[in-house]
């Protein structure tokens, strides 16, 4: 389906007060709407839903992603569009994965290639280094986020920067790059659609690969209204598309530095891999005459033929496209041009210590996960109140802080559907699992459930405790819930029936009429 | 120790022992298609972008000739095609910003993806890819390959600085799914198969 | 053969007339199955929260009550998931492993092990929906999952087109999980019952009068939601079916 590009009109760009007095006219409060007996032939203003928020933070206490949840569920349009867009995606996956005879040879071989990288992940980095620097890329290494910060900074004060474009990178958000630059005075502009209309808002990016996919169009209307002075009351999407791409190139064309991230690293050629849809890495790293790029050390791969199995994977798992619009490598800097890389750690390489959670590190952010889940479709990235949401966000967030995130292990089914769409093939949801074990056992748990699991523990191992306690079908119907709900009495019946009562439980059935062994 | 011999040095000390050889990836080409010019062709129009088919008796030029009459801006990076603004007077990549078609060759194609590979020779100056309003690029055929196992072979990833693959035009669906052209770069992406 | 029968503790409590058709479905295979009278859980609902110390014990008991079993036989996908696959809180002698690999669903000994041809007693002339819990699709592969490039296959659909009279009907979203989860649909009430409402909603627009399934604690979830919404869908578990079970 090709759409033809739509040029804003005039009606588009009336003033704000000439269509605030015509709703003025409308049926409603002045009386004198149904003069003549007429209806009003003004459409009848609804007001837009507003958008739900994300996460509450309370100083130091464990996120409640279901106290989000529950605020974007509430919000019935907004829930609706994001689980019918992300389920979207996943179909447009599905369909990908069956045009593909060899898919499942191909996530086996990315799952194979990562594990080897990873296992000998000093080398790689080493390899990629040395021919990197034999081309001209000079090459920085970061210990955590703030080291990153610095040595960005440093790089830019060196050139007398004073403004930054930026394509998308998770890397950044997790070092909270924007805030630090905005501390030194340097301006940051985001180039990604989705994440400009996040950092005009303020607010986090929701999900790895479509950054807005929470926010309506008339949450986008209203963000651009404020910020780049659009007509609060068009919410058209080619519109409000055209009018960030018009107010982004000046900014594009004056930047002194480009910044971009990397979605793989080859160590053969010393080279990297910038796949977007938009080209906007390709502009921030082309315009102005410094590109520097934020790399995760683990996006490393050994050779050229390894990454055509990612690139292959990719935007298939992430959107159901063969490939992105963009697929970008980088060599060296360009005539007249001064290239960076700058290696980040942050955590990674203590997470290869991490027996059952290391291959975590396997990921490439494709996001399949995310819109596979069907309990991120209906909550939101913005309630997982951390830079990566979703099931990859579930099992590598409590490697940041393992007591902020301790709750987010359980907002989750188990289902398992992630892990199967992984094109890397985590085990997602055995992950999830064990991170649970790990919370249990260093008392991350609420102490009241803790308390429920040890006492149902303890009943179900004696079967004459047990058989006492649920001796009536009434008591049955009281005891079983009874340690599963450990602060909100009657959970299950909120918004559900309760299970009838039956007669008799089977157990004393069985005795009635089989006899007892 | 610096920053680099302190990561290093706990990535080595934290390496899983565990054995995972290093995979053969094998071409999966054993199903080629028959034609990889229609196979491209599809492809590259499922993904936005646009392909001219070249009429009876028509010179391979010629369709490019025709969709640069009356535009005001036109850089071109081939010799076969000459623009009113020559490569040679862009100083820097802002003195692009008003093109409004860049005119390139392609190094290569990928059947699989309908993907053009576009390196900094044929662009001349990268951010003419990027700025110009539309673009059309020159394909011989013969420079079509099956896949991108067969792409990563050629020396393009191996010489030069960069080497993009465009498939379409810039795109977005950022905003609640509604797929966008043009969303930062061109606003169309034309192939014009001539060959070299 | 020896057979023990396991039934879970939800079935016991919320729905005794599974385990009835359960055990009398085995006997009309000539099966010689017992049930151990101090059986009480598998276990699963401590071990799930991470609580792997605290469900020692129940582990153990369950190994106690089934060892001497050549099959132990339970109409639970996600009972029979965790004794297969995570029955670990206890320490692994060849007892608890000889218990943890001799332990199947019904649908799976039915299917694998006995491989029944005919129900002839069954008839069910009805338009059902299968709902495959994630346990028993993606733990103990009852069926292709949809996430998979893989042929198709189901061997729960296998058995019931035995069943005479049986129409199938699909979802729109085949095997998206219900929300039940175990405690999530405790802990995570809100999110639970979205994804259970919007369950509900796929199998009533499937224009299905019955949802069948494997696993019972996943129906007991959806009838909750389908009766505060007042669809009148009808929930039943397979082994009621395949045992003659009247509509």
């Amino acid at each position: 389906m090709s759409d033809t590009q739509k040029q804003p009109d005039a009606a588009d760009r009336m003033p704000h007060s000439k269509l605030a007095a015509r709703s003025n006219e409308s049926a409603a409060g002045n009386g004198r709407g149904l003069d003549h007996a007429e209806g009003t032939s003004h459409p009848i203003r609804v007001a837009p839903e507003p958008q739900p928020r994300g996460a509450k933070v309370h100083g130091k206490r464990p996120i409640d992603q279901t106290e989000a949840a529950g605020r974007f569920i509430d919000a019935i349009q907004h829930e609706t569009t994001h689980d019918a867009r992300l389920w979207d995606l996943r179909s447009k996956r599905d369909r990908q994965m069956h045009i593909i005879p060899e898919w499942e040879q191909l996530r086996e071989l990315a799952s194979a290639i990562k594990e080897h990288t990873l296992t000998h992940l000093d080398t790689y980095l080493d390899q990629f280094e040395q021919t990197a620097r034999a081309n001209g890329i000079h090459v920085h290494w970061a210990k955590d986020a703030e080291e990153h910060n610095k040595i960005v900074h440093g790089i830019l004060r060196d050139h007398g920067t004073k403004s930054l474009i930026k394509s998308k990178s998770m890397l950044t958000e997790e070092c909270g790059f924007r805030q630090y630059m905005a501390s030194v005075g340097i301006e940051v502009i985001e180039t990604d659609l989705g994440e400009r209309i996040q950092q005009l808002d303020d607010e986090d990016p929701s999900h790895i690969v479509v950054p807005a996919v929470h926010k309506l169009r008339t949450d986008v209307a209203e963000v651009f209204s404020r910020t780049i002075g659009t007509d609060p009351e068009n919410s058209d999407v080619h519109y409000l598309a055209e009018a960030q791409r018009e107010a982004t190139r000046p900014l594009i064309l004056n930047a002194d530095a480009g910044m971009t991230g990397a979605n793989f690293v080859v160590a053969e050629t010393g080279s990297f891999v910038v796949c977007t849809n938009e080209g906007n890495a390709d502009l921030s790293a082309n315009v102005p005459p410094l590109h520097i790029a934020s790399i995760g050390i683990e996006k490393l791969i050994p050779r050229l033929e390894d990454l055509a199995v990612f690139i292959r994977l990719l935007s298939r798992s992430a959107l159901g496209s063969p490939i992105t619009q963009y697929t970008s490598h980088f060599r060296g800097p360009r005539q007249g041009g001064e290239m960076h890389v700058v290696l980040v750690d942050n955590g990674r390489s203590a997470r290869l210590n991490l027996n059952e959670f290391w291959t975590s590190l396997k990921c490439i952010r494709c996001g399949a996960c995310m819109n596979t889940c069907p309990v991120y479709r209906r909550s939101g990235g913005l309630s997982y109140g951390a830079t990566y949401s979703g099931p990859i966000g579930l099992i590598i967030d409590p490697t940041f802080n393992r007591h902020k995130y301790s709750a987010l292990p359980f907002s989750s089914t188990l289902n398992g559907s992630c892990t199967n769409v992984c094109p890397v093939k985590i085990n997602i949801h055995e992950q999830i699992a064990a991170w649970r074990k790990v919370m249990s056992e260093n008392h991350e748990m609420p102490l009241m459930k803790k308390a429920a699991m040890k006492a149902a523990g303890a009943i179900l191992a004696h079967p004459r405790l047990y058989r006492a306690a649920i001796t009536t079908a009434d008591a049955a119907l009281n005891a079983l819930p009874r340690f599963m709900i450990y602060n909100r009495l009657n959970a299950w019946g909120k918004q559900r029936e309760v299970p009838h009562a039956p007669r008799q439980t089977f157990h004393s059935w069985y005795k009635q009429n089989r006899g007892t062994p | 120790m610096s920053s680099r011999d302190d990561i290093l040095a706990t990535i080595r000390a934290n390496l899983p022992q565990l054995d995972r050889p290093l995979p053969q990836v094998p071409m999966f080409d054993d199903k080629a298609p028959v034609s990889l010019l229609t196979s491209f062709r599809e492809a590259l129009l499922s993904m936005g972008g646009d392909f001219i088919d070249p009429a009876p008796g028509q010179e391979p030029l010629a369709p490019v000739r025709e969709r640069l009459v009356g535009v005001k801006v036109v850089c071109s990076a081939t010799p076969e095609i000459q623009g009113n603004r020559p490569l040679s007077d862009v100083k820097v990549p802002q003195d692009l910003a008003d093109v409004d078609i860049g005119v390139v060759r392609a190094a290569f194609a990928v059947a699989e993806t309908g993907s053009v590979c576009l390196t900094e020779g044929n662009f001349g100056i990268n951010a003419l890819g990027y700025l110009a309003q539309h673009l059309i690029v020159l394909l011989d055929p013969a420079d079509i390959v099956a896949n991108l196992h067969h792409a990563y072979r050629r020396p393009e990833f191996r010489q030069g600085h960069y080497a993009s693959f465009h498939t379409g035009p810039s795109a977005t669906a950022d905003i609640e799914g509604v797929l966008i052209r043009g969303a930062q770069g061109v606003r169309s992406l034309t192939v014009v198969p001539v060959p070299r | 053969m020896r057979v023990g029968l396991f039934i879970p503790c939800y079935v016991d409590a919320f729905h005794p007339d599974i385990g009835i058709a359960t055990l009398e479905l085995l006997e009309r295979f000539g099966l010689e199955v017992e049930y151990p009278f101090d059986q009480t859980c598998c276990g699963q609902p401590m071990a799930n929260s991470g609580c792997h110390v605290e469900s020692a014990a129940t582990e153990a008991l369950f190994v106690k009550n089934f060892q001497a079993y050549d099959y132990v036989v339970a109409p639970s996908g996600s009972c029979v998931h965790h004794v297969r696959s995570k029955l670990d809180a206890i320490e692994q002698t060849d007892a608890v492993l000889k218990v943890r690999r001799s332990t199947f669903e019904l649908v799976e000994f039915l299917h694998d092990i006995l491989k029944v041809e005919a129900f002839p007693w069954a008839e069910f002339p009805h338009r059902i929906a299968y709902h495959n819990s994630c346990n028993a699709l993606r733990g103990l592969g009852h069926a292709n999952m949809s996430e998979l490039r893989v042929e198709p296959f189901s061997k729960p659909l296998n058995l019931l087109r035995k069943v005479r009279g049986i129409e199938v009907v699909e979802l729109a979203r085949p095997d998206e999980c219900c929300g039940f989860g175990g405690t999530f649909a405790v802990f995570a009430e809100n999110i639970s019952a979205k994804m259970g409402q919007d369950k509900v909603r796929d199998q009533a627009r499937s224009g299905a009068e019955y949802v069948v399934s494997a696993d019972s604690s996943c129906l007991l979830h959806q009838q909750g939601c389908a009766e505060r919404a007042g669809v009148p869908l009808k929930y039943i578990h397979i082994a009621q079916v395949l045992n003659g079970a009247a509509a």
